[in-house]
């Protein structure tokens, strides 16, 4: 019967240690990329174009608000930059950071829509970050796509798709199949040039 | 001289002895009694009665009567031997007319010894589909999985994420419908993931008993799909040494594994075992291509110690699990267009050179487990056993991740439990015993929020009851069985819902009570959910005279929802859906009916055993809906409840064609279908028929070979294809993620050669080839399917020396 009574002291340490009502600590997603910000400023002054889409409860049921705040004009040379936050976190994250200090392992790709009269250009390539690893700037030359230029010619309507691919292909030919990887943004944005 | 005083002693006590006949009183003592069973009180015939002092021998008759005449008085040594018993040895001291009744444990053949001899360990159940792997069994698949070994068995088969990851299904049900039971111990180690393994070491057990259904109920009443007990080899009260040691080379992950184990015993009963084992494999590789970020690693070990005797004994045993396993890196994707790629590609996106590195994605999965376990005979009544266990499991998944965080785990889990178990078997008359039991038990879940994301599985305490009564009569050529068991078990869970989510799912309507904390976009809240559940089953089993088994056995069971069912909200990155859980979720009800018939002829012999499963309020995942994110559209899997039906048999034959060769034949098959909707059931093993055949000469050093084959049909029967749309594509595309990869058709071959090596020592060497023809192929029930082929040619060569 010793036995029995160290049974009972286990099954008394048991209900023992089971008082714990602390409630448990939130969690913020941090990885998550709720806005992006594509922001388009015309070469030779006129109306900047911003490109939004925002997903408040990230993988919650709500989908994405996508807003674009006007048209693009003729013939115009637009420089573009992207900006990435979680807004999930207060004060807000800002992604870039991320992005660009593994610039080497991401890349944008802008896929417009077959008869919309833009074309886009990389602007930027990894040696103008500094890797988070080394701390000194890439050698290396792939184009990333935080910074591109647009170009319009004459009037029509299309869209734009704007995709953030992470681990991608480097380099690849430019087209999404090629280039592999997850992806970790994927919008299209509905667009006119008059 | 102490004899002599003895004597001198008895005679001054006993002077009435002394008082008759002084000259002859020195040798007219008698020693007579009874022999019987321990248990029962039967009597035992032919017991063999020595004196051994006196090299005087008698048998008990017919009545369990002994006598023995003309001894002088003195004190003695008394052996006693049965064919069916201990031989015990008792001092007595003998003076006139004494008399001895002697009780031996008549129960040992019965219970023990048979298993020695022929290792026909006994059944778990007498009347369900019931089936066995051996040590030798196990033995040969040292370096692979639990999961991998129980497909041997017609009727189990495996749920996989790659190789590494195998959960067992028996009958067409995995995960939480199978009840896996470490020597004694209720695993507790989150199986309700696909892509969780029970967290067990192959060579830590000696064999693997698979019950086919809910009627061990002695276990617990909600395995609906059945029962694993994994038992160590039995320890006999003999004063011995041996132990094994077990090497392996594995060609495809260039890699192997080392498992050793020493069993001391002592004549008094008492135990002392270790074992070790480690395995590490690098990248594994198809016919073409290398299986990038497959690689593992794998750590057991387990001490025991305890004292073993026929009335009482005791025991403690602690094992320690630790497994790193890579996860292929083609897997992880962040879109529903990637998983269509990967699809589409048939090859994965990332093939590197081989490496043994082990990068995320990675699990890494520790696995402590204790045991306290005592147990009494009570002469002519029965055992009481009682069990005290303790678990704790913890899993780290590491995602690719951005920035400084690679390291830093995306899934932290710790799960702790506690057990007591006690029961009590009355096995005292021969043809009719009563076993009853009870168990309490309380866990503890806690998601360490250090990971930065989401918790998956929310913390919780989990409360569990059980109560079971068991029976069995023995009539002639039959057994029935029958038996009822309780649970309760009380959820305390506390979880953050997104406010979006927990408006969408309707709870605000009817779980709006349980909001403990609002914050800005999110509810605590604190869900306390009590289920109570029956399960029942009947069963008989008729040996007919012509050598002949039919078993029928009708099972009931009732399981509760687990947490992944109940509280499961987020995007799973590797399937890439949103996987929704459902507070409403009630338990499910089983009917489960199965019949085996065995039958053994001169030269060859077949089982057959078909059944059907009704299971009301079956707890399912399938894709619903659609959601957007940012990162595009994702399906939505959401977790429901239906009526299914699950028809299938299993069939295997043996036959003995001449002296030398032999051959085996297996074939499964089973049905699943959703009746409340009239769709196929998902994840249904495809039909599968494996035959093999075998050439032996003893006289060769036991020489062996065999060459296997197995022919897997395709899954015809799967729920349609789902309908998503593409931002890449700009339009809706069919996501084939139901589609089943066509039949395949693996060879493989096995050999055993044996060399003593003196005294006791015997090396065994075997030699072992998957995959022989290096087929490429998918399995449907592996989870890596749309992403790469499965396993290419893998030789296996393996070194035992027992000892």
């Amino acid at each position: 019967m010793k036995y029995l009574s160290i049974f009972a002291v286990l099954g008394l340490l048991l209900v023992s240690c089971s008082d714990d009502d602390d409630a448990p600590d939130s969690i913020n997603e941090e990885e998550t990329i709720t806005t992006m910000t594509v922001t388009l400023v015309p070469g030779g002054g006129g109306n900047t174009v911003t490109l939004v889409t925002r997903d408040d409860d990230g993988d919650g049921p709500n989908a994405p608000v996508v807003t674009v705040s006007g048209s693009l004009a003729e013939n115009t040379i637009y420089a573009g930059t992207v900006v990435l936050l979680n807004e999930m976190e207060n004060p807000a994250e800002l992604v870039n950071e991320e992005i660009e200090g593994e610039a080497d392992e991401h890349q944008f790709f802008f896929v417009t829509s077959a008869g919309f009269n833009a074309n886009i250009a990389y602007a930027d390539d990894e040696s103008d970050y500094v890797s988070a690893e080394t701390n000194e700037n890439f050698t290396s030359t792939n184009p990333v796509g935080i910074d591109f230029t647009l170009t319009t010619s004459d009037a029509s309507t299309g869209t734009l798709t704007v995709t953030l691919r992470h681990e991608p292909k480097k380099p690849n030919d430019g087209t999404l199949n090629d280039a592999g990887g997850e992806t970790d943004i994927a919008e299209t944005f509905d667009l006119v040039i008059e | 001289m102490l004899k002599t005083f003895n004597i001198t002693v008895l005679f001054i006590v006993m002077f009435s002895n002394a008082f008759y006949g002084q000259n002859t009183v020195a040798c007219q003592a008698s020693l007579s009694g009874t022999v019987t069973d321990y248990h029962n009180k039967t009597i035992l015939e032919k017991a063999t009665i020595v004196v051994l002092e006196l090299n005087k021998t008698t048998y008990s008759d017919s009545t369990g009567k002994f006598q023995l005449n003309e001894i002088c008085p003195g004190s003695y040594t008394v052996s006693v031997a049965h064919p069916e018993c201990n031989t015990v040895t008792v001092d007595v001291t003998i003076d006139g007319p004494t008399t001895l009744d002697l009780t031996l444990e008549h129960h040992l053949e019965e219970l023990d010894e048979v298993k020695v001899i022929g290792q026909a360990v006994r059944e778990k159940t007498n009347t369900a589909s019931e089936q066995r792997l051996s040590t030798t069994v196990l033995e040969s698949y040292s370096t692979a999985t639990l999961g991998e070994a129980l497909r041997e068995l017609p009727g189990v088969s495996s749920l996989n994420t790659g190789a590494a990851i195998t959960k067992p299904i028996i009958h067409g049900l995995s995960g939480s419908r199978i009840l896996v039971l470490n020597d004694g111990v209720r695993m507790q180690d989150m199986e309700w993931g696909d892509e969780h393994a029970p967290n067990i070491d192959i060579n830590s057990n000696g064999s693997v008993s698979v019950v086919k259904g809910a009627a061990a109920l002695q276990y617990g009443g909600d395995a609906i799909g059945g029962t694993i007990v994994l038992e160590p080899q039995r320890i006999f009260p003999k004063d011995t040494l041996y132990g094994k040691t077990l090497l392996n080379g594995v060609s495809n992950g260039r890699g192997g594994s080392m498992t050793t184990e020493i069993t001391k015993i002592y004549d008094n009963g008492w135990f002392f075992k270790p074992q070790v084992s480690y395995k590490r494999l690098g990248d594994q590789e198809t016919p073409d291509y290398v299986l990038s970020n497959t690689g593992v690693q794998e750590i057991g070990a387990s001490i025991h110690v305890g004292k073993n005797l026929f009335t009482w004994g005791w025991d403690a045993r602690y094992s320690y699990y630790d497994a790193e396993i890579a996860i292929l890196r083609a897997s992880h994707i962040g879109s529903t267009d990637d998983l269509n790629r990967a699809i589409n590609n048939g090859e994965p996106e990332v093939i590197r050179p081989f490496t043994y590195d082990l990068l995320n994605p990675r699990q890494k999965v520790t696995h402590h487990l204790g045991k306290l376990r005592f147990y009494k005979r009570f002469e002519g009544l029965g055992k009481l056993t009682l069990q005290y266990d303790f678990q704790q499991n913890r899993r780290l998944e590491f995602d690719v991740r951005r920035g400084d965080n690679d390291d830093r785990a995306s899934i932290d889990l710790e799960l702790t439990t506690h057990t007591f178990n006690g029961d009590f078997k009355w096995d005292s008359k021969p043809n009719f015993q009563l076993q009853t039991g009870l168990l309490a038990r309380y866990q503890e879940n806690f998601p360490n929020p250090n990971t930065g994301v989401r918790r998956l599985i929310p913390d919780y305490e989990r409360f569990d009851a059980g109560l079971f009564l068991l029976g069995e009569y023995r009539y002639n050529n039959f057994t029935f069985e029958g038996g009822i068991r309780f649970d309760f078990m009380r959820i305390d869970a506390q979880k953050f819902y997104r406010i979006t989510r927990w408006e969408n799912e309707g709870y605000d309507e009817e779980f709006s009570d349980l909001i403990i904390d609002a914050q800005d976009s999110q509810f605590l809240v604190n869900p306390v959910f009590d289920y109570h559940t029956f399960s029942g089953t009947v069963g008989a089993r008729w040996e007919t005279l012509n050598s002949g088994t039919l078993k029928a056995n009708y099972a009931l069971a009732q399981r509760a929802p687990n947490p992944s069912e109940l509280f499961s909200d987020g995007l799973h990155h590797s399937a890439a859906r949103i996987e929704l859980g459902d507070l409403r979720i009630d338990k499910e009800t089983s009917h489960k009916i199965s019949v085996s018939y065995q039958r053994n002829f001169r030269s060859w012999g077949f089982t057959i055993e078909p059944y059907a499963n009704f299971v009301q309020d079956f707890i399912l995942i399938e894709p619903t809906d659609v959601e957007f994110t940012i990162r595009g559209s994702f399906p939505v899997w959401e977790y429901r409840q239906t009526d299914v039906r699950l028809l299938g048999f299993d069939l295997s034959v043996y036959t003995d064609w001449a002296k030398n060769w032999s051959t085996n034949h297996t074939f499964s098959f089973i049905k699943g279908r959703d009746i409340s909707l009239e769709i196929p059931l998902i994840n249904v093993p495809p039909v599968s028929f494996n035959n093999s055949v075998t050439f032996n000469k003893p006289e060769w050093n036991d020489f062996e070979v065999s060459l296997e084959s197995q022919y897997v049909f395709r899954q015809n029967e799967t729920p349609d294809d789902i309908e998503v749309f593409s931002p890449q594509d700009q339009a809706d595309i069919v996501l084939q993620v139901n589609t089943a990869p066509p039949a395949y058709h693996l060879m493989g071959l096995r050999s055993k050669l044996e060399f003593p090596l003196g005294n006791k020592t015997i090396l065994t060497t075997s030699l072992r080839v998957n995959n022989l023809l290096n087929t490429s192929y998918r399995d449907y029930l592996n989870r890596l399917r749309y992403f790469a082929d499965d396993l290419g040619r893998n030789f296996i060569l393996q070194l035992k020396l027992s000892y």
